[in-house]
């Protein structure tokens, strides 16, 4: 069962043609229209006409999470606001989001690659799909929601959270597909374990979840909890959101929509390209969006590509389930949190040590975001009071640049460790990331 | 005329009040009288020493989060009612009290509190004036 049969199973020759079609348009278009591009190649010595083959495609400098905040907020939009229909934002790095924006063309090409990953799920028209991926300036909860109705689906928007009536309405409406963080999904799997309901109520089949990581062993633990099939899907605000690649029901990797988003793995030292089946970091140009395309932007997402077709017929490269990340990003229900956020945030408040370390441990199935501070002299004083309002302080300014729950410890001095070259501000006791394939 | 009280940051783990006070014996410090204000993560350790400067050196050294903090020892009239009557001149006096505890052993008759409050000098002046005892740190640190 395909969505665009055409463009998902055609001859890897025809879809390599058209990539480099719309590579040369891409590369026009970026040149002529984002001062940022027509810089870069000038100083890589580029002009578009250079872009000839796809292996041209090495010769483009890559785009960076760096190069996306500062050209803060639309610096690298490539369309007049006027034409921009929508925009989206993530964490950046620091303190200020990574925005990204879509025109209405933007928006319809977002709506195919998700019906098409809905399709891959094995989701039809006949389904009833509850959408508890968060809604806003996040892109999970709107993503799923245009390739939901694109698909013909029966959509319940209900986003994020309030997992009682989450159940009530799975029950009452008879859901069939949940789309939602796989965190989130073993805490609602975990809650209706606990409550007493009738289990012939519930007529849940799929599960599309995304936006973290998660490994094959927590799959299974879904898939018997809530009796369904679980899929992996990829994507990230920068490429489009979710809908840059799914797994099929034949479980061989994700199909990357590469008619679309073309994808290359690289040495994430030295930037070579590496070849199928070899692991390093996911590189992806997106050949057709208009507002925010992006030139070999860097994921960090650490993967491998696989080029030999699928049983399921479709002929995209796929990549295997992401194996870790090339920085120190985290994932916290499905939210991204760099420690450099943490540190602004600290500096900027300015009582503390530059000292902190950000544990994260999944807690029943939902991930606790521990932030330890440590205490110096210098804010130490006798008063509980003093300490607690610090802490609340802390507290507050962090919630409201992560965009999460944070709790905050403080600690005694010198007990977060002191290393050598590049500190350790990361503590993951989750276990996220597969590497047994 | 105040008493120096040390105060160190404790994680809420086990062990830690362990470690100070092994680290303060090892170093011939005896202890006057102590307190534990606590939260769920965290506490404030308060001490009297017999030699607060060194003690303070030597628990910084260790690596410990220190502060020095000046309280009262205000001696009490052993007796029912003779803490009352202290704390209802401050109360009339409109001084608020932070925190107090006592002393583990006596000062002649009277058994001995220490206080924080927000202003000491005031304080000292409201209690003299009824004839309560303020005792300094000469005599404190050496009980």
């Amino acid at each position: 069962m395909y969505w665009n049969a055409d463009l998902e199973c055609v001859p890897l020759e025809q879809r390599r043609e058209l990539q480099l079609e719309r590579l040369k348009s891409l590369v026009r278009r970026v040149y002529e229209n984002v001062p940022h591009y027509q810089r870069v190649f000038r100083e890589a010595g580029l002009r578009p006409d250079d872009i000839l083959t796809l292996d041209d495609l090495a010769k483009l400098p890559f785009t960076t999470k760096d190069d996306l905040r500062r050209t803060y907020p639309f610096g690298l939009f490539a369309t007049p606001l006027r034409n921009t229909v929508r925009v989206h934002a993530s964490s950046g790095t620091t303190g200020k989001p990574t925005v990204v924006g879509y025109t209405r063309q933007d928006v319809d090409i977002w709506s195919e690659v998700m019906a098409r990953t809905l399709t891959c799920a094995g989701v039809t028209q006949d389904d009833i799909i509850q959408i508890a991926y968060g809604y806003g300036l996040f892109t999970g909860g709107l993503g799923v929601h245009y390739g939901a109705e694109k698909l013909g689906a029966t959509v319940i928007p209900v986003s994020v959270g309030n997992t009682k009536r989450q159940i009530m309405l799975m029950q009452d409406f008879g859901t069939t597909v949940l789309a939602c963080t796989p965190s989130y999904a073993l805490h609602l799997a975990e809650v209706l374990e606990e409550s007493r309901v009738d289990r012939t109520r519930i007529r849940l089949r799929v599960g599309v979840f995304g936006a973290e990581p998660w490994t094959k062993q927590m799959g299974r633990e879904l898939e018997s909890k809530l009796n369904i099939v679980a899929i992996d899907i990829f994507g990230l605000s920068e490429i489009i959101g979710p809908g840059v690649a799914s797994e099929c029901l034949y479980n061989t990797g994700l199909h990357i929509f590469d008619d679309h988003f073309l994808p290359e793995v690289i040495d994430p030292v030295t930037g070579k390209q590496l070849p199928p089946g070899e692991e390093g970091e996911l590189v992806i140009t997106t050949l057709t969006k208009e507002a925010f395309p992006l030139i070999r932007y860097r994921t960090r997402d650490i993967t491998k590509l696989y080029e030999e077709p699928c049983p399921c017929g479709r002929t995209h490269v796929r990549m295997s389930k992401i194996l870790g990340r090339t920085d120190d990003m985290l994932i916290v229900r499905g939210v991204n949190v760099f420690p450099s956020q943490v540190e602004s945030v600290l500096l900027e408040i300015g009582q503390t040590e530059p000292h902190y370390l950000l544990v994260v441990d999944r807690r029943g199935p939902l991930d606790q975001l521990e932030v330890w501070v440590e205490v110096s002299d210098k804010v130490f004083a006798d008063e509980v009071r003093h300490l607690e309002t610090l802490e609340k302080t802390i507290q507050r300014e962090l919630e409201s640049t992560l965009g999460i729950g944070v709790k905050v410890k403080l600690v005694e001095p010198k007990t977060i460790e002191r290393s050598q070259g590049k500190a350790k501000r990361v503590v993951d006791k989750r276990d996220l990331y597969n590497r047994d394939k | 005329m105040w008493v120096k009280q040390i105060s160190v940051f404790l994680e809420n783990k086990s062990g830690r009040l362990a470690a100070v006070t092994r680290l303060l014996a090892d170093h011939g410090f005896n202890i006057r009288a102590l307190s534990i204000a606590d939260t769920s993560d965290f506490g404030i350790l308060r001490l009297i020493v017999n030699d607060p400067a060194h003690a303070n050196r030597v628990l910084k050294e260790a690596g410990f989060t220190v502060s020095e903090t000046e309280v009262l020892a205000v001696e009490v009239p052993d007796r029912p009612g003779g803490l009352a009557r202290v704390l209802d001149l401050l109360h009339q006096a409109g001084i608020n009290i932070e925190y107090l505890y006592a002393f583990v052993s006596k000062a002649g008759e009277n058994a001995l509190v220490l206080m924080k409050v927000e202003d000491l000098q005031r304080a000292v002046d409201v209690l003299s004036a009824q004839g309560i005892t303020i005792q300094g740190h000469d005599v404190v640190h050496q009980i």
